[in-house]
C-alpha cells in the first residue's frame, strides 16, 4: 500500500510526540471507565430492567455499557482530530515541514485519521476486557466491537478533520461542544430511543453517534438484523467524505 | 553543459487579482549561491514556495532539477532542503526528535538518520543539546536545527528564505560560515534576504526584486559597477535649508544626488572633489562619511527607496 506510506510515518510522527504524554494517552483509558462505574453501576442500582436492543429486559449497567463505548471511540476521534490538529495546522506548522518533505496533503489527512482510529481502538479494547470482567459481554459477536469501534473512530475523525479545515478561531470550536454534547446525551447512549417523541427519534438516528451506539450493542447482545450493516457502512461514509474533504482543504489551506 | 537546477521563465504568482509575482526570468547553476534581494512584499517569499513546490505557478514556466512541480512535487522535494521564512520545527519534540521525525517523512532508514543527525547536529553546534525541548532554544538554534533538519535527506539544492532575520550578530556570523562551507562542499544555494551584507557575502549572483519584478541581476560586484559610482559621500547638515542649499552645488560634479529625510547621498567617482565643491561656499556639513558603495545604493539608485524602512 504504497498510498499509506506517508500516512505510517505521521503515525510515527505522532507516536514519537506522545511518548513525553503517556499520562494524557493513558488517561483516555480511565474515563468510559468512571462513566461506566459510576453511571452505569451506580445509576444502574435505581434504575431496574429496560428493554435491551432485541426487546428483551437487560440491566442498566449492560444496557449503557456498549454506548460508553461507542462514545469513548468518537472522544478519542474528535480530540485528535480537531483541538489538536487545529494546533498543529495553526500554530505549530507541524504539517507546513511535513509538505516540505515528499509527503502530500493526503498523507496528512489520512494520517491523522489512521492515528485516532488506532488510539480509539486501544481504548475500546481495553473497555471491552473491562466489559468482560463486569460480565457485560453475552454474544461472540462481541470480537466485531473493537473493529466496530474502528470504524466509529474513522467516522468522527474524518467528520472532525473535514470540519476543523474550515475553523478559523478557537470559538469556533463552541460549534464543535455544542454538537457533540447533546450527541452524548440523547443519541441512544444513556436510554432507549422509545422515550422520544416520533420526530426526535429520527433526529437521533441521523447522528453518527446513534449509529456507532446501536452498531455496538447489536454486537454486545448478538441482536444483530439488517439495519447492522448499515451502521457500518454509515459510518465508513461519513469517514470516507471528511477525509476527502479535509485533505482538499489542506491542500488549499497550505498550498496557497 | 550544465543543466539548471532551477530554470524559470515567465514565473507568476497571483493571489486573487493580486500579483505577488510578476513575470520572472532566473536561473539558478550547479554548485552556486543563487540570492533574491528585495524589501518585504518583494515576492520573494511567493518564489521561494514556488521553487520549493508548496504552493502551485499562476502562469509562467518552472522547472526544478527539471521536473514540473506540478506533476513531480514529491520527486522534486525529496532532492531539495527547505527553510521557511517562519521555523516550522515540532515544538512537541527535542532537538533530536525533530531531526529524526523529519528524516523520516523522506522515508529515510533509522539507522541512517542517526548517522546523519549526529554529524549535522555537530556541524551546527547543536549536539549538546540534542535532548531539550525546542522551545527554550535562542532564535540563533532554532535557525541552525531548521537548516540542519532542511539537510537531512542531503539535498542538491538548499532553499533559505531570509535565513537569519531576526538573529543577533554572533549568530548571523556564525550560521553565514556554516552556509559558506555548505556551499563549498557542492551544495547549490537559494536563498533571500533584505541584508545588504548578507547578499554581500553569501551571494555568487543575485537578483534585486521589487513589487513582484526583477530588476537587476548580476553578481554583487558586477550590480555596484554596473549601477552604483566609485563612492558615495554621506552628508549630513545642521538645518534643512543649508542641505537644500548645498544640493543644486554639487550636483555638477556627480551622477547623482539624493536628497534625504536625514542626510544627502553623493554618488561620485571622487569624493574629495565633491566636499570641495561645498568648502568653496562655505558650507559645513555636520558630520561627513566618504564609503565604497554597497548593494544598499544599488537598490536605492534603481528602486527610489531604501530597503530597510
Ligand atoms: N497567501 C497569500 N495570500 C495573499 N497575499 C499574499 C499571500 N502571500 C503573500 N502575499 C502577498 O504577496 C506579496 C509578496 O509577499 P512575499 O512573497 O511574502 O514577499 P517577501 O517575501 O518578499 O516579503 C505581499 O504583498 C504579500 O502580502
Ligand atoms: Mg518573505
Amino acid at each position: 500500500m504504497i498510498a499509506m506510506g506517508g500516512a505510517r510515518l505521521l503515525v510515527e510522527r505522532n507516536v514519537r510526540a506522545y511518548r513525553r504524554q503517556w499520562f494524557v494517552f493513558a488517561s483516555g483509558f480511565a474515563e468510559p471507565l468512571l462513566y461506566l462505574l459510576s453511571i452505569g453501576i451506580g445509576v444502574g442500582e435505581l434504575v431496574g430492567r429496560i428493554p435491551g436492543p432485541g426487546g428483551e429486559l437487560v440491566t442498566y449497567r449492560e444496557f449503557v455499557a456498549p454506548g460508553m463505548l461507542a462514545a469513548a471511540a468518537m472522544n478519542g476521534a474528535i480530540l485528535d482530530t480537531t483541538f489538536n490538529f487545529f494546533v498543529k495546522l495553526k500554530y505549530q506548522g507541524v504539517y507546513d515541514a511535513m509538505l516540505a518533505t515528499p509527503l502530500r496533503p493526503f498523507d496528512i489527512a489520512a494520517g491523522e485519521v489512521s492515528w485516532s482510529l488506532l488510539r480509539g481502538a486501544a481504548y475500546s479494547a481495553a473497555f471491552l476486557v473491562a466489559m468482560l470482567l463486569f460480565g457485560l459481554v453475552h454474544s461472540w459477536w462481541a470480537v466485531l466491537v473493537v473493529p466496530a469501534a474502528v470504524l466509529i473512530g474513522f467516522a468522527f475523525a474524518g467528520a472532525g478533520l473535514g470540519a476543523t479545515t474550515y475553523m478559523r478561531s478557537w470559538t469556533d470550536f463552541d460549534l464543535v461542544s455544542a454538537a457533540l454534547v447533546p450527541m452524548f446525551l440523547f443519541s441512544g447512549t444513556f436510554f432507549p430511543l422509545s422515550r422520544y417523541p416520533g420526530w426526535f427519534e429520527w433526529v437521533v438516528k441521523a447522528t453518527p453517534l446513534y449509529q456507532g451506539v446501536a452498531l455496538e450493542r447489536a454486537l454486545v447482545f448478538g441482536a444483530l438484523d439488517w439495519t447492522t450493516p448499515l451502521h457500518a457502512a454509515y459510518l465508513i461514509a461519513l469517514g470516507l467524505v471528511g477525509v476527502r474533504i479535509a485533505s482538499r482543504r489542506l491542500a488549499t489551506l497550505l498550498t496557497a | 553543459m550544465l543543466e539548471s537546477l532551477v530554470d524559470a521563465t515567465g514565473l507568476t504568482k497571483r493571489f486573487g487579482s493580486f500579483t505577488a509575482v510578476s513575470g520572472i526570468d532566473f536561473h539558478v547553476q550547479p554548485g552556486e549561491a543563487f540570492g533574491m534581494l528585495g524589501p518585504n512584499g518583494a515576492g520573494k517569499s511567493s518564489t521561494m514556495r514556488m521553487i520549493g513546490c508548496v504552493s502551485p505557478v499562476t502562469e509562467g514556466h518552472l522547472r526544478i532539477l527539471g521536473m514540473d512541480p506540478a506533476v513531480d512535487g514529491p520527486a522534486i522535494r525529496a532532492r531539495i532542503g527547505s527553510v521557511p521564512q517562519e521555523d516550522t520545527l515540532d515544538t512537541e519534540m527535542s532537538v533530536w526528535d525533530n531531526m529524526v521525525t523529519y528524516g523520516r517523512y523522506f522515508g529515510i532508514s533509522h539507522a541512517l538518520i542517526r548517522e546523519r543527525a549526529d554529524e549535522l547536529l555537530r556541524f551546527f553546534q547543536l549536539i549538546d543539546r540534542r535532548d531539550d525541548k525546542v522551545d527554550p532554544l535562542s532564535g540563533g538554534m532554532k535557525r541552525r536545527l531548521t537548516v540542519a533538519r532542511a539537510l537531512i535527506n542531503q539535498p542538491e539544492m538548499v532553499l533559505l528564505d531570509e535565513p537569519t532575520t531576526g538573529l543577533d550578530p554572533q549568530a548571523r556570523h556564525l550560521l553565514w560560515e556554516r552556509l559558506y562551507q555548505l556551499k563549498r562542499s557542492g551544495v547549490t544555494l537559494v536563498l533571500t534576504t533584505h541584508y545588504m551584507d548578507e547578499a554581500e557575502q553569501l551571494c555568487d549572483r543575485l537578483v534585486i526584486m521589487d513589487r513582484g519584478r526583477i530588476v537587476a541581476e548580476g553578481s554583487p560586484r558586477e550590480l555596484i559597477d554596473r549601477h552604483a559610482t566609485r563612492e558615495v559621500v554621506e552628508l549630513r547638515f545642521a538645518s534643512t535649508e543649508e542641505q537644500e542649499r548645498s544640493v543644486p552645488l554639487l550636483e555638477p560634479g556627480s551622477p547623482r544626488v539624493e536628497s534625504l529625510t536625514d542626510r544627502v547621498l553623493v554618488y561620485t567617482s571622487d569624493g574629495e572633489a565633491a566636499l570641495g565643491l561645498l568648502a568653496e561656499h562655505a558650507l559645513q556639513p555636520t558630520s561627513v562619511l566618504v564609503r565604497r558603495s554597497s548593494l544598499e545604493d544599488v537598490f536605492l539608485l534603481l528602486t527610489g527607496r531604501q530597503l530597510e524602512e
